[in-house]
């Protein structure tokens, strides 16, 4: 299995001179499979550029994974060019809104109405398909099994675990470390806590022993106080992820969208200058654009 | 136990669906969303009173759809895995629809049955903590407590005129009022809750509670706390209208109990604080 990053900030595309280097644009991983089946994990504006590059190998039948319908994570779907060309097969997985009732056929709806796209979506030519997926449903695709882990965010946030002949990797989309909403003295701490830990039990088993955890980072230790709530993590909690459920490499992703490239680089040589006695066999990357990885 | 038709069943089940929530509950969440740093655990303390939002939220996060391993019983346990911004939108979308009207067409005092059923909660949970400490978790008893009566909801939004009618013979016959629906209706509020409450797969423990806590068996220590519970809420006169013991009906208490319901009373202490705060909170404007 390998997999290549072709979108990693997080929040809204930063392009730019000061990003050039890790990339501006959001969130899109390619995973091929030992089959070479193409899975393809969130559809942020990186996604246009992957699109190019399978042009060249049509017809492409394309499984992508949808962590969650926030823009940054959705908003490149409908310059997916495969989806307008014939004979080109689509298939979309994600979760269920539960606040609108809707299906993963959401994300495509609500951009492709008629004030914001010129496209409908009966005019696309590419057999299009929906699945939403429960949590923890497991779907095979070709030679991988893709299984889905409810995470932490301000909407409904699928990790998705991808398992192919003994590699695996694990994406979080986006995703906060559990934090207790009540304060020590009241009545409800305790039994919160016990939710969270139980919980949290459950997404590291999720994620455990992964060759390549792929986790939020937006923050650093000292900018997360300021941003809790807002369903994003940090270096440190995702170095103690790692660590925790036995990763063996850890891929940093969901760049602030206003660090530049030698800010980022500078925040990551300060992290890993306080974790390194620390980190045994784990090695830690930070994301950039046009990363490819062979497990 | 009456049966009901399919018929029936469905339009039950759809008067939950478009059912608004309580006023206070509706006006504190409007208040407490306007505010983009809103405390989530002032959220969740809103949420869990008003038992159409807590009804609305289980049922969509014990949905099949979700295929939780373990079912969700508590609004704390929604907000770990909704995420509170998404327990937030679903309040609020549930807020829009307006607001439960204080008279309805059944002459039910839907403030008087909030006052009840958060006074019934709260004593389950403190009747447990004494009499069954260790065999009914305290969640599953302040949720079994706050809904445990909603079928009468159910019957004042769905079929005015009938339930009406059986509040009056209860009233005027001095008969408990779940005999009176059965008279009138042909069911009664313990099996319509309980019906909607497994059609919406909530835990069995809690549709069994809601089923039999008129009795006369009670197959758990959470059962038999609720049956409790519910004649010590009479006692204090919040009863939602329940009139159970009328007529010398008083169930016999399970032994646990040593069939002393005085001793019961008088081993809870003080219930006034906790009958003033539901009190507070089920006040309709400003209160």
């Amino acid at each position: 299995m390998k997999f290549r990053f072709w979108g990693v900030r997080g929040s809204i595309p930063s392009p730019g001179p000061h990003t050039a280097r890790f990339g501006g644009n959001t969130t899109c991983i390619e995973v091929r499979s030992d089959n070479g089946t193409l899975i393809i994990l969130d559809g942020g504006t990186g996604i246009f550029a992957l699109a190019q590059a399978l042009l060249r190998e049509l017809p492409v039948s394309a499984n992508i994974f949808i962590t969650h319908s926030h823009w940054d994570h959705i908003h490149g779907l409908p310059f997916f060019i495969p989806l307008f060309i014939p004979g080109n097969k689509v298939r979309l997985y994600g979760a269920m809104d539960p606040v609108t009732g809707s299906g993963v056929e959401q994300v495509m709806a609500v951009q492709l109405q008629y004030s914001y796209f010129p496209v409908r979506e009966a005019e696309m030519k590419a057999a299009i398909e929906y699945t939403s997926l429960a949590i923890g449903q497991s779907v095979e695709v070709a030679d991988a099994t893709i299984t889905s882990t409810l995470l932490n965010h301000p909407v409904i946030d699928f990790g998705y675990r991808i398992d192919c002949n003994g590699k695996s990797l694990f994406f979080t989309g986006d995703h906060e470390p559990y934090y207790n909403i009540y304060d020590p003295e009241d009545d409800d701490f305790c039994e919160y806590q016990a939710l969270i830990d139980e919980k949290q039990a459950s997404i590291d088993q999720a994620m455990r022993g992964v060759d390549a955890l792929i986790v939020d980072t937006s923050y650093t230790r000292e900018e997360y106080p300021a941003k809790k709530g807002w369903g994003h993590g940090y270096f440190d909690a995702s170095i103690e992820t790692a660590l925790r459920v036995g990763a063996k490499r850890l891929y940093c992703t969901h760049h602030e969208p206003t660090r530049s490239d030698a800010e980022l680089e500078s925040v990551f040589a300060e992290v890993m200058a306080r974790h390194a006695p620390r980190l045994g066999g784990l090695q830690v990357f930070l994301a950039h654009e046009g990363l490819a990885v062979e497990l | 136990m009456g049966q009901i038709s399919v018929e029936l069943g469905k339009r039950l089940n759809s008067a939950v669906e478009s059912m608004p929530a309580f006023p206070k509950s509706v006006q504190r969440i409007l208040e407490l969303t306007r505010d983009i740093n809103c405390r989530p655990k002032d959220l969740v303390g809103v949420i869990e009173k008003d038992p159409v939002i807590t009804i609305k939220v289980l049922k969509i996060i014990n949905s099949a759809y979700y295929g939780l391993p373990n079912k969700i019983t508590s609004i704390n346990q929604s907000a770990v895995y909704l995420g509170v911004n998404t327990l937030k939108n679903l309040a609020l979308s549930f807020s829009t629809i307006g607001i439960l009207p204080k008279k309805n067409d059944a002459g039910f005092d839907i403030q008087h049955y909030l006052i009840s059923s958060l006074v019934t909660a709260n004593l389950v949970r403190a009747i447990a903590a004494r009499y069954a400490a260790g065999e009914a978790d305290p969640t599953d008893c302040y949720i079994a407590g706050l809904l445990h009566d909603f079928g009468k909801v159910v019957f004042a939004q769905c079929m005015p005129e009938e339930f009406n009618r059986a509040l009056k013979l209860s009233a005027n016959d001095n008969v408990p009022l779940h005999n009176a629906e059965q008279t009138i209706i042909g069911t009664d509020h313990t099996f319509v809750g309980a019906m909607l409450a497994k059609r919406w797969q909530f835990p069995a423990s809690l549709v069994d509670c809601i089923a039999g806590h008129h009795g006369p068996k009670y197959a758990t220590p959470l059962a038999e706390c609720l049956l409790v519970a519910d004649l010590v809420a009479e006692r204090l006169g919040y009863d939602s209208n329940g009139n159970v013991s009328a007529g010398g009906e008083e169930p016999a208490l399970p032994r646990r109990f040593a069939g002393d319901l005085d001793a019961v009373v008088t081993a809870l202490g003080d219930t006034g604080k906790m009958v003033a705060e539901a009190k507070m909170f089920s006040q309709g404007e400003g209160g």
